[in-house]
């Protein structure tokens, strides 16, 4: 009971800052959903697709899921640990580079 | 657990103290909630896997990848509009969290009806996401994708799509019978003793689901 009425106070946040960032994520949706409709191709495709969706995932979290409101101590303790994924994203990256090259030398054959 | 009372310290010096405290490190964060946020966490290992994945696969087909903005696209009222039905989910499950986010907030509020109908329109539009999904699943299937091959490219894309976007349309499954759960629940009036919290707890797992298909969204459908 105690630790709840602790959260609770906590955790009491205007509703109108939710209906902003609500508002705020069906306008970048509709931002990444033109990133589509307007056929951008190449660098400029890609660097606004990671853009849109940083920035959405960042809004969800933080607010949505009131990390910004948490203490450094466990906020840290949640969004670390998935940074490991990077590193096995650039392994795979460099082996998958490796697999294509090799098929485009003996598939072609 | 009992809360302690002298958490003064925020910032690094917060950081410090809290996880030098030697008992608790997660001050004014109940087990409940840390336990949904480590299961939240695991479970993002999981889905960043499935997208290292398909990444690799991607990237390794000597075949050329189907482009999912023509593979997506309908037909309506003779208008062909590309990517449509996925633009209309993505808006459809973020409206959910919108929903959830006032339902959280209702529930500390203590307004236990509006809190517990939030949650069922929250149930409702995740249940139309799962429709959605199972039109759209039906349309590939009928034109031939199929987990090992399909005629518009690369056969890795049926394998990395159905497991990818099942895997995801399992947990909004799960999500909405975990919401109508608890909303029945806060509506019978279970939690007007030991406070709304569960509300919070059940929105962390819901807010994620979103936040899952934000990374589909942009990297099997956009890229």
């Amino acid at each position: 009971m105690m630790e709840n009425s602790i959260n609770a106070e906590v955790q009491q946040h205007p509703i109108s800052t939710y209906f902003k960032v609500w508002g705020l994520l069906f306008v970048l949706s509709t931002f990444s959903y033109m990133v589509d409709y307007m056929e951008f191709e190449g660098a400029l495709r890609w660097t606004l697709i990671l853009i849109f969706m940083f920035l959405k995932a960042g809004l969800i979290i933080a607010v949505f899921m009131h990390m910004m409101w948490e203490r450094m101590a466990f906020w840290l303790a949640i969004l670390l640990p998935p940074l490991c994924v990077l590193v096995f994203l650039g392994l795979m990256a460099i082996e998958a580079d490796y697999t294509y090259a090799n098929r485009l030398i003996f598939f072609s054959q | 657990m009992s809360a302690p009372l002298e958490v003064v310290d925020t910032g690094v010096k917060g950081l410090v103290t809290d996880w030098a405290s030697d008992k608790d490190a997660f001050k004014n964060v109940s087990w409940g909630k840390t336990m949904m946020w480590i299961f939240l966490l695991s479970d993002t290992f999981i889905f960043s896997c499935f997208l290292v994945g398909y990444m690799s696969v991607r990237m390794t087909t000597a075949v050329p990848w189907p482009i999912p903005s023509e593979v997506f696209a309908l037909t309506i009222g003779g208008e062909h509009i590309p990517l449509i039905l996925i633009a209309i989910m993505t808006f459809v499950l973020i409206t959910s969290s919108g929903t959830m986010a006032m339902a959280v907030n209702c529930g500390y509020r203590r307004q236990r009806k509006k809190a517990g109908i939030l949650m069922l329109i929250t149930a409702f539009l995740g249940l139309c996401f799962v429709g959605m999904q199972a039109f759209e699943w039906t349309k590939l299937i009928e034109e031939g994708v199929r987990p090992w091959g399909n005629p518009m490219g690369a056969v890795q894309f049926g394998a990395s799509f159905f497991m990818i976007t099942g895997f995801h349309g399992l947990h909004v499954s799960i999500g909405v019978i975990y919401l109508v759960t608890v909303a029945l629940k806060v509506l019978r009036g279970d939690y007007e003793e030991r406070g709304y919290e569960i509300v919070e707890i059940t929105g962390l797992y819901w807010h994620f689901v979103d936040l899952v298909w934000v990374f589909i969204f942009a990297f099997f459908y956009l890229w």
